[in-house]
């Protein structure tokens, strides 16, 4: 009688990498949910248009490179890289800037280095920064939040997206542009004399915020991914605040709250910097990457020219993940982590 | 109460402990031949010392151990040996190797057997004797010869004493039985174990998923009084515990440095079976001739622990258990996490054999083909031994052996904890194994191409220096030869010739001048 032969171990834990992408995708519903809310269906239709080019896409590339589409589609892992594009897209982008930017990240992000895992950069962030250098104006005209605009309709987003024309929604600076521009004016008089600003931070975004927050608390209680790069950088991103937060003269750079609430901060935190691929690997590592990536956005937020800072910063320490891999290896048992 | 301490990563795999019965025994019976391995331990086979046709009884020695790593092999019952050659034996490589075979006569007639009066009285060496002689190697993992781990006391100073009753792995239960059924003799082997090796401290480890094994492990401790610094153990279940670098780290806090033994931190582990064993071996002269076996899975329709004579075909416990091979069976040998699947029922039980599992295709279904590694970090989380698996797989990938060694590879105790957490589900312990094998080699070669470079080179001086020595003497000759040229130069070679042809010409004339 002739018995099947496997190499142990025999069983196999529940996780599967096509659960834990999806994991990752229900967790930005609530983030998801506040920019719907707040700016109208532009994202979502954004990550509906975007999710189907990624599948084609990934489908073709299988494809050409000989294996089988449907098993690789399986673990989602394009859909993830499409959702989290589109996410940082602002909504109601015409239908090429998605295809631009999907395709460079699917593309350009992650097959021409070998496919998944072999990415050194976090797709989403090739995809943004591609489209981010290339087509500035679209990518820094985002729509009002309601409350300060009437938020587009179904109908207005589907124009958006397809019709050959730029869309012309009320658009207004964003909280961390005037943040940014800001030279005559105390914080606490421009947060009154602003709309924008809300409660903490930008109306609309700091509920945006605090959805993706959500979202990344939940993955963390499903060990999706360690605390330890996010709270390292949303700690470093505090820190640098609160050092560059003279009490709110015009000069200052905003308070903690302001920063961890304002743009993609928390998106960032736990949706974009916790690609495992790209980040380092350690738990040490994992720390410093985050930390490193708190001070560049901060940086590049209070004095760069660009709307937002995540994606450059993500993708200087996606360089640099492999240099502290080298240097945050952790002690092996009966190594007691002195004779390395 | 000694403190219990955490160890990083482990896993909790569906326990599955209910399915045998943990505390219940039943007997195996006598098989229609007995197959017994001469490996049955790690280190040298054991040399046959009888012959096809020899009658022999039960405990009777067949084949002695070689060298200091081997261990003995006994005849289980008595019997008939009806060939000593190739059959297949329980190893994850599926080889056929040596065993003798052995007919039971039905009669399981004992050779007389006589143990130690007061092992009290007796020396270290005597003692590890009687335990090389009674053919005992570790019953729980690996089947180190239990008289050469004991020889760790000649050369570390030994002060705790561990029986490792976790049994980690998932379904097997032979240790919490036997721990349920005999925890006297594991109390009484662990007292004489403690005594040969000058250890005060005996600690009995056992993980909180066995409470009524706990339960006997203290009374039976507690039964025996005041004799010193003893204490049973029980800690948080958690797979890999029952490691013993895992479990000295979780009873003392202590790690063994690697690539060192736990003796090096004053510690010898024993497992509870081991231990019955020793005592078995020393108090009543028995050698080591039957061990428990956990029969389980959901492929079997009684699933139970076994009383087993060692040899005892496999397919004898199947038969026994109702198996009902399903499409796609597996059958392992040890447990989930790390044993290994056996290819045929055929092979016998022996030393190390601690469980059968017979699961079902629904129960631990093969593996689906491997995605990609995403670098997750689940592994690094799961590792026993705070190693970065998902690093160790790239640079394995890569051939890197600089790298793998880097990242400490042959600190990985393959666990297979990695493995099973994998959401990709990559086979990463394979990986490791064969990196390891990989690296092995190489260092092999480069030894044996260092040798035969020292003996190029030696050869290469050798013949230079007799080829200069050739040189010098003729050198010499040729001196020689010139100086006794030299000499001879006084008077003119040619007058000399001329001289004696001229004194021989004379001579014939004179000589003719008389004819």
């Amino acid at each position: 009688m002739g018995f099947l032969k496997i190499t142990s171990p025999h069983g196999h834990g529940p996780l599967s990498t096509g659960k834990v992408m999806q994991t990752v995708l229900l967790a930005t519903l609530p983030g998801v949910i506040a920019m719907t809310w707040f700016f109208g269906p532009g994202t979502l239709l954004n990550i509906l248009f975007g999710g189907i080019v990624a599948l084609g896409l990934e489908y073709c590339v299988m494809a050409v490179r000989k294996r089988d589409p449907l098993f690789y589609l399986r673990d989602f892992s394009v859909l993830v890289t499409s959702t989290l594009l589109c996410i940082a897209l602002p909504p109601y982008a015409p239908w090429w800037l998605i295809v631009v930017g999907v395709a460079s990240a699917v593309l350009l992000g992650k097959h021409v280095f070998g496919g998944l895992g072999y990415n050194p950069f976090n797709p989403a962030m090739v995809g943004y920064v591609v489209l981010l250098i290339s087509f500035p104006l679209q990518m820094s005209t985002w729509a009002s939040p309601r409350g300060l605009a009437d938020v587009p309709g179904m109908s207005d987003a589907l124009t958006a997206l397809f019709a050959n024309s730029q869309y012309d929604a009320v658009t207004m600076a964003t909280p961390l542009d005037l943040m940014r521009q800001n030279t005559g004016l105390l914080v606490e008089d421009l947060y009154r004399q602003k709309a924008q600003f809300g409660q903490f931070a930008g109306v609309g975004w700091e509920w945006v915020n605090i959805g993706f927050l959500a979202g990344g608390l939940w993955l963390l209680y499903r060990r999706i991914f360690t605390w330890h790069a996010p709270m390292a950088m949303l700690a470093a991103i505090g820190l640098c605040a609160a050092a560059g937060f003279d009490g709110g003269s015009s000069d200052s750079g905003g308070s903690a709250l302001f920063h961890w609430l304002s743009g993609a901060t928390m998106f960032g935190a736990f949706f974009i910097i916790t690609d495992p691929v790209s980040s380092a690997v350690s738990n040490r590592g994992r720390i410093i990457f985050g930390a490193l990536i708190g001070v560049l956005i901060y940086i590049i937020r209070v004095t760069g020219n660009y709307p937002d800072a995540v994606a450059f910063a993500v993708l200087i320490l996606n360089f640099a993940a492999p240099l502290i891999d080298q240097y945050t290896q952790p002690a092996t048992y009966g190594h007691d982590g002195r004779d390395e | 109460m000694r403190t219990v301490y955490a160890i990083h990563g482990g896993i909790h795999p569906p326990e599955e402990k209910h399915l045998s019965h943990p505390g219940k025994v039943l007997d195996a019976g006598l098989p229609s031949e007995l197959i017994l391995p001469l490996s049955q331990h790690i280190g040298a086979p054991a040399e046959p010392i009888v012959n096809v046709g020899d009658k022999v009884k039960a405990g009777q020695l067949l084949a002695e151990s070689q060298g200091a790593v081997s261990a003995a092999v006994h005849a289980p019952t008595s019997g008939t040996v009806t060939a000593i050659g190739m059959r297949p034996v329980p190893h994850p490589s599926g080889l056929e190797n040596t065993c003798i075979c052995l007919v039971p006569d039905g009669a399981d007639e004992w050779i007389t057997t006589r143990g130690v009066e007061d092992y009290r009285a007796e020396s270290p060496q005597t003692l590890i004797q009687h335990i090389r002689d009674a053919g005992i190697s570790g019953l729980g993992g690996a089947g180190f010869p239990t008289a050469t781990k004991l020889l760790a006391r000649d050369r570390c100073a030994i002060d705790t004493l561990i029986i490792n009753g976790t049994e980690c792995e998932p379904y097997i239960t032979a240790d919490d039985t036997l721990m349920q059924v005999a925890a006297e003799q594991i109390v009484a082997g662990a007292e004489i174990i403690a005594h040969i090796l000058g250890a005060s401290i005996i600690l009995y480890g056992v993980e909180d998923n066995k409470p009524d094994a706990l339960k006997a492990m203290q009374a039976a401790v507690a039964a025996q009084g005041d004799v010193g610094d003893r204490e049973v153990m029980s800690f948080p279940t958690k797979y890999p515990s029952g490691g013993e670098k895992q479990l000295i780290e979780i009873l003392t806090g202590k790690q063994v440095p690697s690539g060192g033994l736990p003796a090096d931190v004053g510690i010898v582990c024993q497992n509870p079976g081991t231990a019955v064993a020793v005592r078995d071996a020393i108090i009543d002269g028995k050698p080591l001739t039957e061990r428990l076996v956990t029969l389980t899975g959901r492929a079997l329709g009684k699933p139970c622990n076994y009383r087993v004579r060692l040899g005892t075909p496999i397919s004898h416990l199947l038969a026994l258990s109702a198996f009902t091979p399903g499409s796609k069976q597996r059958l392992i040998h040890g447990g989930p996490m790390m044993g290994f699947a056996l290819e045929t029922g055929a092979v016998p039980v022996i030393k190390t054999t601690n469980c059968v599992l017979a699961p079902t295709h629904e129960e631990l279904p093969a593996p689906p083909p491997a995605q990609a590694c995403i670098r997750c970090g689940l592994c690094a989380e799961a590792c026993p031994a705070s190693l970065l698996p998902q690093q160790l797989y790239w640079y394995a990938k890569a051939k890197d052996q600089e790298q793998l060694e880097k990242h400490n590879l042959f600190d990985c105790i393959e666990c297979g904890a990695c493995s099973w957490v994998c959401p990709s589900t990559i086979p990463l312990v394979q990986y490791y194994r064969a990196a390891k094998s990989t690296i092995v080699e190489a260092r092999q070669d480069k030894q044996r191409a260092e040798r035969s470079q020292a003996r190029f080179e030696a050869r290469q001086e050798r013949v230079e220096r007799e080829a200069r020595e050739r040189e010098a003497q003729r050198a010499a000759r040729k001196l020689a030869a010139q100086k006794k040229a030299e000499s001879a130069d006084a008077e003119d070679p040619v007058q000399a010739a001329i001289a004696r042809a001229k004194a021989r010409k004379e001579s014939v004339v004179k000589s003719e001048d008389v004819g």
